[in-house]
């Protein structure tokens, strides 16, 4: 992928985390968060990578990119 | 067609039960004749099965459907295999009685035998995330137009909303898979290949920002377009995959897919060609996946599509 340049405002790490339990700690980490910063979540592959990408894009946050 | 198999249970149940003996006036021999009463192993008792469609029951009729099982039934209800539901210990005397409440808050009396059963459906795109389509709508119009009708042998149709299946389509005479066909907008892409990740069906290669998209592997779910960060997947048709012949019981076997992404239009118009194909062709007490399998699906499908 093409390298994006960033500045990471907090990371969360939800592996080893069931679902919906990932989707919600990013949920509520990001409303603690002010427009304009980026947060990193780390997510097991899978379907994490699937629920969380969806339900961000849903809830009107704009994923950056994928590492 | 071949209409009298329901009506020669009728003639066993009125022989087992010896309601000749009873008043003619508190019998309700259509109710018994066109099904949805089941006949109990204890004498003179049925379930009563309800017309339910896609699983969907409203406040108002649970209230109706508990005063029911109290008054008629022994004050349970049963829920189906197929998201029915049955009111069992009714007794013949009160079969019209427990009728006529029910009606009072549209629900109405089921069916059963050689008929088009009833309609099963997820919850389709008003409320599953994963939705593609709206399987309670479709599962609602397909039941006011073939609910109840005869055919040679019972015939079960399911309505699910993505190929996630939950409403087990494979396992029903006609399966019905909402899908939509994704389109890539090579502009929009990052190349991020999250895509790639997310395919179940390894239909996506990213490769130094390149996306291939191999269609004849993709089962129309919509997770590349649901999860792309920048819409660079978009639906470019939605659509309803089939499947025919799907039955469990002593002989299971899953439906096979022999049409994709057809519109409601075309659903319609196959359903009602694999109606008269299930009737013209059907051999005694056959379901319409073995009539399909003695006539092969090369042969179903020209009389189809």
């Amino acid at each position: 992928m093409k390298e994006t340049k960033v500045d990471i405002t907090k990371s969360i790490d939800t592996c080893g985390e069931v679902c919906p339990m990932n989707m919600v700690r990013t949920k509520f980490t990001l409303k603690e968060m002010a427009a304009g910063e980026v947060l990193e979540v780390i997510l097991d592959e899978g379907e994490p990578v699937r629920n969380v990408s969806r339900s961000t894009k849903e809830e009107g946050h704009r994923i950056i990119g994928v590492v | 067609m071949k209409q009298h198999l329901p009506h020669q249970a009728y003639i066993l149940n009125h022989r087992t039960l010896n309601i000749r003996t009873m008043s003619e006036r508190q019998i309700d021999y259509d109710s018994l004749k066109t099904g949805g009463f089941m006949r109990q192993r204890q004498k003179d008792l049925f379930a009563f099965r309800l017309r339910i469609v896609g699983g969907r029951v409203e406040a108002d009729q649970l209230r109706a459907l508990a005063d029911a099982a109290e008054e008629y039934g022994d004050g349970h209800i049963h829920l189906t295999t197929r998201q029915g539901i049955e009111v069992p210990f009714v007794h013949l005397d009160n079969v019209q009685s427990i009728r006529n409440d029910l009606e009072k808050v549209n629900l109405h009396k089921g069916t059963c035998g050689s008929r088009i059963r009833g309609l099963m459906a997820c919850q389709g795109d008003t409320v599953c995330p994963r939705g593609l389509v709206d399987s309670q709508d479709i599962a609602q119009k397909l039941d006011e137009k073939y609910f109840a009708m005869g055919v040679p042998h019972k015939f079960k149709i399911s309505v699910t909303g993505c190929p996630a299946s939950c409403a087990k389509p494979q396992e029903n005479d006609f399966g019905i898979i909402g899908g939509v066909d994704p389109k890539w907008l090579e502009d929009l892409c990052t190349g991020c290949s999250l895509c790639q990740e997310i395919c179940r069906k390894d239909a996506i290669v990213v490769e130094d920002g390149v996306v291939t998209f191999e269609r004849e592997k993709c089962d129309f779910c919509g997770d590349c377009i649901s999860s792309c960060p920048t819409d660079a997947w978009v639906i470019d048709k939605t659509g309803f995959t089939l499947l025919i012949g799907g039955k469990v019981g002593r002989f299971p076997q899953l439906g096979v897919n022999f049409a994709e992404l057809v519109s409601e239009t075309e659903m319609f118009e196959i359903l009602d060609k694999t109606i008269q194909f299930f009737n013209e062709n059907a051999h005694k007490s056959e379901r319409v996946g073995d009539t399909v399998n003695r006539l092969g699906m090369e042969t179903f499908k020209k009389a189809v599509l």
